[in-house]
């Protein structure tokens, strides 16, 4: 094996914002003052802000040495299963920092932003096209936020058939936000189990739907990274009992250009922007989860609409069935020009292309390692494998030990202890941006991992110890939570 | 492709080794009937130089300072981004990491959105902020829910002069609860209408905006001594919080949740997207609040360090009994909020502000000397009505041509309000602009 990327390095100490800086600095610069002072309500009027004052050198170095503290996809491979850690290309941001969309007010007359107007609509065009289906909105600001959408678009097409009913199948590999979405919307959450085979079947969703159930909300591929096989016959089932089918794009990654989700009865699909679509995570947004929609639901999406009149583009409010806004204005525009070039530059060849390699890299990984970790759905795999720590139990080493170990070897984490099904689960993503010589590097050195765990556990168990802080309590910071300075 | 790392025979290796012949078998799982069979239909591939001249276009085709002067607020702000900050903020460090749920390779993040926790908490005079949510009115919706789930009652009385976008989220987002929403009306001096609260039943909560979507600052404390015998919590709203360096702030004023729109502090307009939800409440309340929270905790050697904390709120532990489906928040908009609040300081933030205060009185005070009404007297920070004369629609529209908006038409959002304008001055205001647009309002 060749040397690790990880390694350690001179990293700086560095204390709270407020513990530095003197009263009097200041990394500002006001305008000169060109008017004079007018009185202001005393009673009315405040103290301010304690804010430390500090100089722009404090400044920068502040904030220059907590992003050291950081890991992230351009300093590594970040194989986050379900989270799509992709390569971010730098053009993207090149195109969402022009002055004409970043200084932009969102309610300039329309003849004024013809430009990210235009944008939109033909962002709205290629995702409908990459999905499969009719119409997309473009206003949710995250997945789950898309999610919310989407079931608030159930709950009206439901209701102006009759009744928006008051259950919703939700399979036992969904993510979390699933149900907490579909709660938002007063439907009651009916787990499905999936199969030995790790996906649905259509006997389990037969058993469940009825004329109460909304629908299913599916994510395909799943959470174990695999394909739903029998989603077109659960489609049936569903809209045999008058249900609609929804499906959480966030792993869409696997399939562009490769599968059609109008073609297998999808009626509403979120995508993430963040993921699929390379615009960056930012530590935790902001993303982007558009909705895509069959015409059917098409009235129902959110307001204002982009259209095109006569040659201009317009938002239109004119959709008397819509659920109404989800967002102050449009959406995350600064996030929507991101996929938008990521779009422009792969083209549809490249699209399908990422796809591909995307499956690839997974499926060398999970061939590479199914000897080394146990592999509970030993199957074809899409854009992602699970492990679980099932082998490594003997050594009383957990899967929080095998990961925090492969910090110290240059790795970000798999996601763990997800999907619920697998105990102990290793979900990992690799993307297509990795090269061949770093996945190889990242199955070594989880083999060495597995090795150490049977020789010298005690080395997993302390694990990191290269980064800048040990492991942490999490259960002191919730039993006494300390969330301000 | 520049981000596909793979040489052909990487790929013919990587499919040797798992045995399959082409990169389409890989899929050869999928049942046939779900494949997709025509090509995606999206244009070709652009090169970076054939995307630049594509985007610049497209952006160039907008209308912005410095050719443009936009008097414009309404809850998406103009103001000066320190170059420190775009610079720092442009880390891929911060920029490229996942939410930090690894927290010994993301302290970086972490102790940044622990210090915005902390800004925001003495921005806002609350005893504990959250480290995001999409924007002022997600927010909105979020704190009613909250609230409901506090106060366990079933109605929400929301002032008429809280921003009407947001209200309409927060109808949808009411849409398929029992909840109810009633609505205050704004009296003529424009401030809120309290009058009905005392007969409200069934209330858990109560919103304004302050300084309100008309400008103008509401008298909250009148409305927490209403409030005083009741279980409804008192939500202030706001989608400027530069106004808390000159005016006093929702903790003082008796909030009991503080949520809006953060776009102001250091976030660029970016059409309206993406903007920072902020949210703050009580401490009593922390668990009902939606979203994530980050605390600070020791390591296995005692050092200081911050983790994620209270997550058994959150969807990805409790599924559908979370407080919020939230899961991806705004996080770097958080951390450009708190570099701004750190770039200004304390000092700052109340001279910015009241440079701000005092160049919106100085095209207020001229607007009515030039003889355009002013509707509502009460105080107001860097925005303000105007009644122009009927017709004015034109003016409107030459000013549009020589480059100039003359505030936002006020007609589309209160059919009563016809001719009224509102209008917006910020720091990137000069005293010559101002002087320029009530040299053309009035010819």
């Amino acid at each position: 094996m060749k040397e690790p990327v990880g390694t350690t390095g001179l990293l700086f100490n560095e204390p709270l914002l407020w513990e530095k800086g003197k009263k009097g600095r200041s990394a500002f610069s006001l305008p000169r003052r060109d008017v004079e002072k007018h009185a202001v309500d005393e009673k009315l009027s405040g103290n301010g802000p304690d804010f430390p004052d500090l100089s722009e050198v404090d400044l920068v170095r502040h904030y220059i040495r907590l992003s050291q503290w950081n890991f992230s996809v351009d300093s590594g491979m970040y194989p986050l299963g379900s989270c799509t850690m992709k390569y971010n290309p730098k053009t993207n941001e090149r195109q969402s920092a022009q002055p004409g969309f970043a200084q932009a007010h969102p309610l300039l007359p329309e003849s004024l932003s013809q430009g990210v107007l235009k944008l939109m609509f033909e962002l709205e065009q290629y995702l409908t096209e990459i999905t499969g289906l009719d119409a997309a909105t473009l206003q949710p600001a995250a997945g789950a936020h898309g999610e919310l959408t989407g079931m608030l678009l159930f709950y009206v097409y439901l209701k102006s058939k009759g009744t928006p009913r008051s259950k919703i199948l939700v399979p036992d590999t969904a993510h979390g936000t699933n149900p907490a979405s579909a709660s938002l919307c007063g439907y009651r959450s009916i787990p499905v189990k999936s199969n030995v085979r790790g996906v649905l079947s259509a006997q389990a969703v037969k058993e469940l739907m009825d004329e109460d159930t909304a629908g299913i909300m599916v994510t395909n591929p799943n959470t174990l990274g695999l394909f739903e096989e029998n989603i077109k016959a659960v489609s049936d089932i569903v809209h045999a009992k008058g249900g609609l089918v929804y499906c959480d794009g966030a792993n869409m990654n696997a399939v562009m250009g490769i599968v059609n989700m109008g073609d297998l009865g999808v009626d509403v699909l979120h995508l993430n922007l963040h993921k699929t679509f390379s615009s960056p995570h930012g530590g935790g947004g902001p993303g982007a989860g558009p909705v895509c929609v069959g015409k059917h639901l098409e009235p129902f999406l959110p307001v204002p609409r982009v259209i095109k009149q006569k040659g201009k583009y317009i938002l239109s409010e004119d959709f008397p069935e819509s659920i109404g806004k989800v967002h102050a204005f449009y959406g995350n525009v600064g996030v929507m020009i991101r996929a938008y070039s990521y779009i422009l530059s792969l083209g549809a060849e490249g699209l399908k292309k990422a796809s591909q390699l995307a499956v690839l890299n997974a499926a060398y990984i999970k061939d590479n390692l199914k000897g080394t970790f146990h592999l509970p759905y030993n199957r074809p795999c899409m854009h992602e494998c699970v492990f679980s720590d099932k082998f490594q139990e003997p050594y009383k080493v957990t899967t929080l030990d095998i990961v925090k170990r492969l910090m110290d070897y240059g790795f970000h984490p798999p996601t763990i202890y997800f999907p619920l099904v697998v105990p102990g689960a290793i979900m990992i993503e690799p993307t297509e941006t990795e090269s061949k010589e770093d996945i190889d590097l990242f199955i070594d050195a989880l083999k060495a991992i597995a090795r150490e765990a049977r020789e010298n556990p005690e080395l997993l168990r302390a694990a990191p110890q290269k980064t800048k802080r040990r492991r942490l309590d999490e259960t002191a910071a919730a039993r006494k939570p300390c969330l301000r300075g | 492709m520049r981000y596909l790392p793979h040489t052909p025979e990487d790929v013919a290796a990587m499919l040797k080794a798992v045995e399959i012949d082409s990169l389409e078998g890989l899929f050869a799982h999928i049942p046939k009937d779900c494949r997709r069979k025509d090509a995606l239909k999206i244009p070709q591939p652009l090169t970076e130089w054939e995307l630049n001249d594509h985007i610049d276009t497209l952006a160039g085709s907008m209308a912005v300072s410095p050719q443009y002067k936009v008097f414009m607020g309404a809850g998406s702000y103009e103001h000066y981004i320190p170059s420190a900050v775009s610079f720092l903020l442009s880390r891929s460090e911060f920029v490229t990491a996942y939410t930090p749920y690894q927290p010994e390779l993301s302290q970086g993040t972490l102790q940044a959105i622990y210090e915005y926790q902390t800004l925001a908490t003495r921005l806002l005079g609350m005893e504990v902020a959250n480290a995001s949510q999409y924007d002022g009115a997600s927010s909105l919706a979020e704190a009613m829910l909250m609230a409901i789930r506090v106060s366990r009652q079933k109605t929400v009385a929301v002032s008429r002069a809280v921003h009407p976008s947001y209200r309409r989220v927060l109808e949808t987002y009411f849409e398929p609860t029992d909840l109810n929403i009633r609505e205050l009306p704004y009296l003529s001096d424009g401030t809120t209408d309290l009058s009905s609260i005392e007969d409200m039943g069934d209330l858990g909560a109560v919103a304004l905006q302050s300084p309100n979507f008309l400008g103008c600052i509401e008298n909250i404390e009148a409305l927490k001594q209403k409030l005083q015998n009741k279980k409804a919590l008192l939500v202030v709203c706001f989608s400027e919080p530069l106004a808390y360096g000159l005016y006093k702030n929702p903790g003082q004023c008796g909030a009991d949740i503080a949520c809006g729109e953060g776009q102001s502090l250091g976030i660029p307009r970016s059409f309206g997207g993406p903007a920072l939800g902020m949210f703050a409440s009580k401490m009593k309340y922390v668990r009902n609040m939606p979203g994530r929270l980050v605390g600070q905790t020791t390591d296995l050697d005692g050092k200081r360090g911050h983790v994620l904390t209270l997550a058994t709120r959150e969807q990805h532990i409790r599924r559908e009994k979370a407080t919020s489906n939230i899961c991806t928040n705004h996080s770097l908009c958080a951390l450009a909020a708190a570099m701004y609040m750190a770039a200004l300081g304390g000092s700052g933030f109340k001279e910015l502000a009241r440079l701000n205060y005092d160049k919106s009185e100085y095209l207020k005070t001229a607007l009515v000397n030039a003889g355009f009404k002013l509707p509502f007297s009460r105080a107001t920070f860097n925005e303000f009505v105007i009644e122009f004369p009927a017709g004015f629609k034109k003016t409107y529209q030459r000013l549009l041509k020589k480059k100039i908006v003359a505030g936002l038409p006020l007609a589309g959002f209160y059919p009563e309000l016809k001719n009224h304008y509102l209008l917006c001055v910020t720091e990137t205001m000069t005293r010559e602009d101002m002087d320029t647009l009530v040299k053309e309002v009035s010819s």
